[in-house]
């Protein structure tokens, strides 16, 4: 079994990915970087992380979250994060990343903040 | 009455998971709690991860050697690789402006933040051995 599932969803031109599984070392930091790369592959360069379903993350798929995040700034995009779980929150304080990504609780306001 | 565990694991990805998940039964049998075994489960996926990666450097013909005990008053891991070493002083901090957008450099932190006590040393026979308590 996956360690990580990756859905994508359109709203507008914002592509929300809903992340569920394991962002860890290996297979699951991969399939988020393939996902992403792709993405930019089609043009798509606002991106919402949906991180809800995410039940463990660890220092790779952290790693994994700034690679995206300054590929697709890379690109003239933005990433932006949604629905932290409270280990996620934590770690991303821990390593003062909250100061680096735009981090929503609501998915509607993630949204109207692309616009 | 103190326990204890030891076994030996090859320098691949897969002994990540299968360290995490020995803590966590070895941790639950002792009954410790969700937010304690998160805790030891964070510190063991990061160490054995550095064990692999950065000491033995996926080379499966070095082993790395993981323990974990149960003194009634800490809980201790240590993991012990067969690579080259490093200082752990040199390691940049991944919380400095300069090197918040680097991909890799996080362990460690993690480690420190998640456990009360943090230690690197040489042991005879050549590679790094981490150890980490976390008090009851």
């Amino acid at each position: 079994m996956a360690d990580i599932t990756i859905a994508e969803r359109q709203a507008g031109d914002v592509t929300i990915l809903d992340l569920s599984g394991k962002v860890t070392i290996g297979e699951g930091s991969v399939a988020l970087r393939n996902a992403i790369r792709r993405l930019l592959g089609e043009g798509k360069n606002k991106i919402l992380m949906n991180l809800a379903g995410v039940g463990y993350i660890d220092s790779s798929g952290i790693g994994e979250l700034v690679s995206s995040f300054t590929a697709v700034n890379k690109e003239g995009g933005t990433l932006k994060l949604l629905k932290l779980t409270q280990k996620i929150q934590d770690l991303l304080a821990i390593t003062k990343l909250l100061t680096v990504f735009d981090v929503f609780d609501d998915e509607a306001e993630a949204l109207s903040s692309f616009e | 009455m103190p326990q204890k565990q030891e076994f030996t694991l090859p320098s691949r990805i897969e002994s990540i998971e299968e360290a995490a998940l020995k803590a966590e039964q070895f941790a639950r049998k002792l009954g410790f709690g969700d937010d304690f075994i998160s805790a030891i489960d964070l510190a063991v996926r990061e160490s054995v991860t550095n064990a692999v990666k950065h000491g033995n450097k996926f080379d499966e013909n070095k082993q790395v050697e993981v323990s974990f005990s149960d003194s009634g008053e800490a809980f201790e891991i240590t993991v012990r690789d067969f690579g080259t070493g490093f200082t752990v002083e040199d390691v940049p901090d991944p919380t400095d402006a300069e090197n918040l957008l680097k991909v890799s450099g996080r362990g460690i932190l993690f480690m420190r933040s998640f456990m009360d006590e943090v230690e690197w040393s040489n042991p005879a026979g050549g590679g790094m051995l981490v150890k980490m308590l976390k008090k009851q």
